[in-house]
């Protein structure tokens, strides 16, 4: 426990981390430990800001009081080992551990990994110390870091318990590595044989965990008391010798004695919250179609779960399901049935295979079984799971809830959407394509409806959960599931490095998408295991060769993936995402727009240095589709694919406006070989369908006529059906068919389904025109999510921001600059960096266009003032008021019909439902130059967006004063978040990332509306 | 082997009712007309005609019962999906023991029958689509919340969706099925809003084949062995147009069938049989 200040990093870190420990059952000699730790961190922290201070010019000048406030805050909280403290000092460890994976998900090669890890840490405490900082610094202070951080591992040995969240994170990323070299054919039995561990073990506290699988039978292992939930995962899949992993995950009960899923990315103690280190293995996402499963024993395990879900009545069903079903485990687990020799009824009774088993239903299954001679259990598992996956409830995960009239009902999530139940019938459905955004609010749970053909506005649908903690926990599964079947790659965490607020949560591992990518590279020989009887009745039972494979089997398939993919996906699995409302990214169609823009846009961009910006700054998400595009893009270098691919990534973040997705599905014709795989991913559904019917179809086919004299929306559905037809049911062709789901929306009512506001499309529309390049320009600065559709529409110059966007994001001062070079032909660019002096401040109301006139910039200068913020003790919520722009309805669901609903959604007249509580901090304005002096304006654009948990509206004027030009550029960002929220931390970031991108611009005024509410419960 | 949701639009048999003398007069109707009796018999032995000889059902005829004017339409008195058979509970007072012949009848064939106990649930069979993947039920004046949730509770494999039915006596007074997938339904404004509604729903995809006439979108769709997809459908006479958009379908076998008279008291193609499959679906 020697924490010799090795350097100055060294310590710091360890003094953040020992803040960001947990308070529970450390031992005292930690604590003060930690203590000591803070003590010198305050030392060293003074440190660095005096260096801050000699580099920068003058940091210190924008350093806010309010934040070293709040350090010595964070600080000195754990040692209070008061439950409150616990909630920012997670944030800091959370916000760690995300970070790591922006970096990572760069491809990086993997010595490099070391340290570009660590320096997101770095950065991070560099941002808090110095936050609105000239841009400069960070840079320079990170690189001196990074070597300092570069050194070996025995430094982080000596640094021990207090480092041990961060060697955590870096655990995972060695695991990760270590994963990779498996793969690279290493010969390491196990993936989790990182270094780190070896090394770690024995400082480290060790306990036991159980974990029930799937056959009821327990597993037990030895974690290490801070690890965290992926770890205890990984091991045990390996016990299970599973690979396609991704469709399970692994649940605790809480101390409410409620089911949760354990966060593979947080530390597994701060979960479960109590001694009790019982888990059980089960079906997390229930893959809508079984047979595209790559292996028999994935098919084998979500057999068991479903046995166990129809048996207690989860997965409800008829008495003939219930019979069929039950036969075909009986073929799976105990072979053919003997004629000679008929099982005894009383056997079958043992056998629990529904909730109310009558003998009529046991001799039902006898004589079902019968009928099954001569199939193996694999092909049993496929015909039981054949038949499960029709049931209505298949994979529906069902919430207690009750709609706006109080009235008891059941929201399911699931592959395509929320179901809403009442009793036994379906009362109303929300597809995820439908759905803008996912949100909740102490139990009030909402997702925001993206508004039909017929209606004008967004409608806001609210729900009421049992408590905070129900309404979070629905929220997350949505979150998880939409993201898992809907997305090609999580959210990527760049915007996430903005919105430092909100809920930290979001789904960490892969889409379905990216494990059938990842599945589909799987080639060891079946793995043998053994079913549940097997154990009991030592009896083979199928024809099927047994070939007993061993680790070296393993290794082998594990060769067989792309080393990429799994490094990837990994770190995908470490995003950092803030905010608790999810912005739902429906159509992935767009990401190939853009990204085939983009790909145009590079070349004449890339400048070797936007290379190495993009390698280092890119988001992880999106792995393995990047390695499959690899493969068919032969031709173009992997660099330049690697930049695709996190522009790819880029884009949905940005995504929104839901007018995107009209454009970019308008753009869809145009769709290449990656489309079709993005589609097969998207919906699974329709392939099912046509399967069903082939001859029905063709049937349908000539039903095209007629239809076309309806809407046109049916049109475009049976015409596509027909080319299904036509060219059969490979899964390809399904793929297109099925694309033409989001097409049809989108393609049919662009207009309406825009989630900007109307007012302003048009407003853009107008200038899109004459102004291009400023639509460029200004992408780039947008930092949450500008609605990047609209310039794509616009035209093919714009399609560049987004791209561009992305980088200047996370970039050094350095990024943006090579940037605006490259725009300088480019007049308003230019100006914009010519005279850095010029943009400041206040344009004259009058030059806002009037939604936009209550819109509080966000660009910030950070002042002393901004302290206030800290006063106020309880984050739980920021939110900005309202947006002007964007007018939303709220309207309620009741136990009503969905026809009643969705007229009260066409007729009612916006309302916008706003808090009232607003508590306004307003800073001075420091650097008021130019004040007030109305100029010309020559050009303002606004453009919303809308993210996870936040809404940016980026309001951008450009004014001529006396000869000179100025860019004004304003944002409102509008947070809506839970208790998590550290308000300065995002204010802080948001500050940052602001003077990051423009560097050349000041910081007038910062102004933040916060509304607070007492959340029920801290989470 | 029998699978879930195998074979929609497989038929074996049908059970159909005679016309009783108190049709003309008594049964119950929405718009005061004249019913022709020996028309609507006329008419009605054509229909059962078609189901016995050209698609060679088995076609089970129950006695008409004169204290049961409505007794014809015997679809509303039974819903019946694979090996199980729902008797309903009419939501008019007068057709309540309608269900009493059909129960014996189901029972005879060896369906596993399940009963409506509850006393405030209402079912007529005309409000409940089947679509092959999942049922909706409508709401109407004739049946309720209640009532669907019992069809839920019968037919627990398929989603149970309800639709409001805000004009028309049942759901299906204007649309459906015309084939797997393929919804038949007419284009006035609620027929359409409550396509929009089912189509909001599920969680499959439909077809839809609009026709003009609402009353043309009750159709009867089976697909039998050695015929492939039939269509029972309106006849020139009645709706020429919709007759027109119904000959586009080029892979049915389509029949007219006549209902001039039955029309008259909100009868339509669909509510004059109850539509079994006996055998075991094949593998």
């Amino acid at each position: 426990m020697t924490t010799e200040a090795s350097s100055e990093t060294e310590v710091k870190e360890n003094a953040e981390e020992s803040a960001a420990q947990p308070d529970q059952s450390e031992k005292a000699t930690q604590e003060t430990q930690e203590v000591l730790n803070t003590e010198e961190e305050d030392k060293e922290k003074g440190k660095v800001k005096e260096k801050e201070g000699k580099d920068g010019k003058g940091i210190s000048r924008y350093l806010p009081t309010w934040l070293k406030k709040q350090k010595s805050l964070s600080q000195t909280s754990p040692t209070k080992e008061t439950p409150p403290t616990e909630e920012p000092t997670s944030k800091v460890t959370e916000e760690e551990e995300v970070s790591a994976p922006e970096v990572n998900g760069h491809a990086e090669e993997a010595e490099e990994k070391e340290e570009v890890k660590s320096e997101p840490v770095k950065e991070k405490e560099v941002e808090s110390n110095s936050n609105g900082s000239a841009d400069t610094e960070p840079a320079k202070e990170e690189k001196l870091e990074e070597s300092v951080q570069t050194t070996p591992e025995e430094k982080k040995e000596t640094t021990k318990e207090a480092d041990v969240a961060e060697e955590e994170k870096k655990g995972q990323e060695q695991e990760t590595q270590a994963e990779a070299d498996v793969q690279e054919g290493d010969g390491q039995t196990s993936i989790f044989q990182s270094p780190f561990r070896l090394v770690r073990k024995p400082k480290m506290k060790v306990v036991v965990c159980h974990v029930t699988l799937l056959d009821g039978t327990d597993f037990s292992c030895e974690v290490e008391k801070r690890a965290n939930g992926q770890y205890l995962f990984f091991k045990v899949c390996e016990h299970l010798n599973l690979l396609e992993k991704d469709y399970f995950g692994l649940t605790y009960k809480d101390t409410h004695d409620e089911k949760c899923w354990l966060d593979p990315m947080k530390e597994i103690k701060r979960q479960i919250r109590s001694n009790n280190w019982q888990f059980s293995f089960n079906v997390k996402f229930y893959p809508p179609d079984p047979s595209l499963l790559t292996e028999d024993i994935t098919r084998y395990l979500l057999c068991l779960q479903l046995r166990d879900d129809v048996a207690f009545g989860r997965l409800p069903c008829s008495f003939v399901t219930h019979a069929l079903l039950g036969s075909y485990t009986l073929q799976a687990e105990f072979g053919d049935q003997e004629p000679d020799q008929p099982r005894p009824l009383d056997f079958i009774s043992q056998q629990t295979f529904a909730p109310n088993q009558s003998k009529e239903m046991e001799e039902k299954i006898l004589e079902l079984h019968k009928s099954h001679k001569g199939m193996t259990p694999a092909q049993a598992d496929i015909q039981f799971l054949e038949n499960a996956k029709k049931l209505s409830m298949y994979g529906v995960d069902l919430h207690r809830a009750k709609d706006s009239e109080g009235v008891d009902i059941m929201l399911g999530v699931c592959a395509n959407g929320l179901l809403v139940y009442k009793d036994r019938l379906r009362i109303n459905r929300f597809a995820w394509p439908k759905i803008l955004k996912i949100s909740y609010k102490r139990n009030n749970f909402y997702i925001k409806i993206r508004p039909g053909e017929t209606e004008q506005f967004e409608s806001t649908v609210g729900f009421k959960l049992q408590n905070h903690r129900s309404a979070k926990r629905l929220w997350k599964v949505c979150v998880e599931n939409h993201s898992f079947f809907r997305l090609n790659a999580p959210e990527p965490p760049t915007k996430a490095r903005f919105l430092t607020l909100g809920s930290k949560f979001r789904y960490s591992g892969r889409t379905q998408a990216q494990t059938r990518m990842a599945s589909s590279l799987i080639d060891r020989p079946a793995p043998n295991f053994e079913r549940t009887s097997s154990k009991r009745i030592s009896r083979s039972l199928d024809g099927a060769p047994v070939i007993s494979i061993t680790e070296a089997g393993r290794d082998t398939t594990e060769n067989g993936h792309d080393p990429n993919l799994e490094l990837q996906s990994d770190s995908k699995s470490q995003m950092r995402v803030h905010g608790d409302n999810i912005y739902v990214r429906h159509s992935n169609l767009m990401l190939e727009d853009h990204d085939k823009t983009q790909e145009e846009v590079l070349k004449h961009q890339a400048s070797i240095s936007q290379l190495k910006r993009s390698f280092m700054e890119a988001p992880p998400p999106s792995p393995p589709q990047p390695s499959q595009w690899e493969k068919r893009l032969t031709s173009s270098p992997a660099s330049t694919i690697r930049i695709q691919q996190q522009q790819v990534v880029s884009v949905p973040q940005m995504e929104t406006a839901s007018a995107d997705n009209a454009i970019s599905d308008t753009k869809e014709p145009a769709k290449t070989t990656e489309v079709e795989i993005e589609e097969t991913v998207v919906i699974q559904e329709v392939s099912k369908a046509t399967k069903a019917g082939n001859v029905t179809v063709t049937s349908n086919s000539p039903v095209g006529p007629p239809a076309e004299q309806e809407s046109s929306e049916q049109k475009v559905r049976s015409d596509e059906e027909v080319v299904v037809v036509e060219e059969e049911n490979q899964t390809r062709q399904e793929s297109v068919s099925s694309e033409s789901e989001s097409e049809e929306e989108a393609e049919y009512h662009p207009n309406v389904t825009t989630s900007i506001s109307n007012t302003q499309i048009p407003e853009e529309k107008e200038e899109e025109d004459k102004l291009e390049e400023e639509v460029e320009k200004v992408e780039p600065e947008v930092l949450a999510a500008p609605a990047p559709s609209l310039p794509a529409e616009i035209s093919q110059p714009a399609e560049e921001t987004p791209q561009e966007e992305e980088e200047p994001r996370k970039e050094t001062e350095e990024g943006m600059k090579d940037e605006v070079e490259e725009k300088q032909d480019d007049p308003e660019t230019e100006e914009s960096t010519d005279d850095p002096m010029l943009t400041p401040d206040e344009t004259p109301k009058s030059f806002v266009p009037p939604e936009v006139e209550e819109e509080e910039q966000e660009e910030p200068k950070v002042n002393g003032e901004a302290s206030a913020v800290d006063a106020e003790p309880r984050p739980h919520g920021i939110c900005c008021s309202e947006l002007p722009v964007v007018k939303t309805e709220m309207v309620t669901i009741s136990d009503t019909f969905a026809a009643q609903k969705t007229e009260i959604a066409t007729k009612e007249v916006p309302i916008v439902h706003t808090e009232t509580k607003t508590i306004t901090y307003e800073a001075a304005q420091l650097d008021g130059n130019g004040e007030g002096e109305p100029g010309v304006l020559m050009t303002a654009q606004t453009i919303t967006s809308e993210s996870l948990c936040t809404t940016t509206t980026t309001h951008i004027t450009k004014t001529l004063k006396g000869g000179l030009s100025e860019t004004r550029i304003e944002k409102r960002i509008v947070i809506t978040g839970d208790c998590d929220i550290d308000h300065d931390q995002a204010l802080a970031q948001a500050i940052k990332e602001a003077k990051e991108q423009h560097p050349d611009m000041s910081v007038t005024r910062v102004v933040v509306h916060k509304e607070t509410e007492l959340a029920e419960e801290e989470d | 082997m029998a699978g879930l949701m195998a074979g929609f639009g497989h038929y074996t048999h049908a059970i159909v009712r005679g016309i009783p003398a108190s049709l003309a007069k008594e049964a119950l109707r929405t718009n005061q007309a004249e019913v022709d009796l020996d028309k609507a018999r006329t008419e009605h032995d054509a229909y059962v005609q078609v189901l016995r000889t050209r698609l060679g059902l088995e076609v089970v005829e129950l006695p008409a019962d004169e204290s049961l004017p409505d007794c014809v339409f015997v679809e509303d008195a039974a819903v019946v999906c694979g090996d199980t058979a729902l008797i309903t509970r009419p939501g008019a007072e007068s057709r309540r023991r309608e269900t009493e012949a059909m129960k014996e009848a189901l029972t005879d064939l060896n369906m596993n029958i399940v009963e409506i106990a509850d006393e405030n649930a209402t079912l007529d069979g005309g409000d409940v689509l089947f679509t092959g993947r999942e049922f909706f039920v409508g709401l109407s004046k004739r049946t309720n919340q209640r009532g669907a949730e019992i069809l839920a509770d019968a037919f627990k494999d398929y989603a149970v969706s309800t639709v409001p039915v805000l004009e028309g006596l049942h759901l299906k007074s204007f649309c459906s099925m015309g084939g797997p997938g393929l919804i038949v339904i007419g284009s006035s404004d609620p027929a359409q809003k409550a396509l929009k509604i089912m189509q909001q729903m599920s969680d499959h995809r439909y077809d839809k084949l609009t026709v003009p006439d609402d009353l043309a979108a009750n159709c009867i769709y089976m697909n039998l062995p050695d015929k492939g997809h039939v269509l029972l459908h309106c006849t020139t006479d009645e709706f020429p147009e919709s007759v027109k958009v119904f000959e586009k379908l080029k892979d049915h076998m389509l029949i007219p069938v006549s209902n001039l008279e039955k029309v008259k008291l909100d009868g339509a193609l669909t509510c004059c049989s109850v539509l079994i499959n006996k055998k075991k679906p094949d593998n």
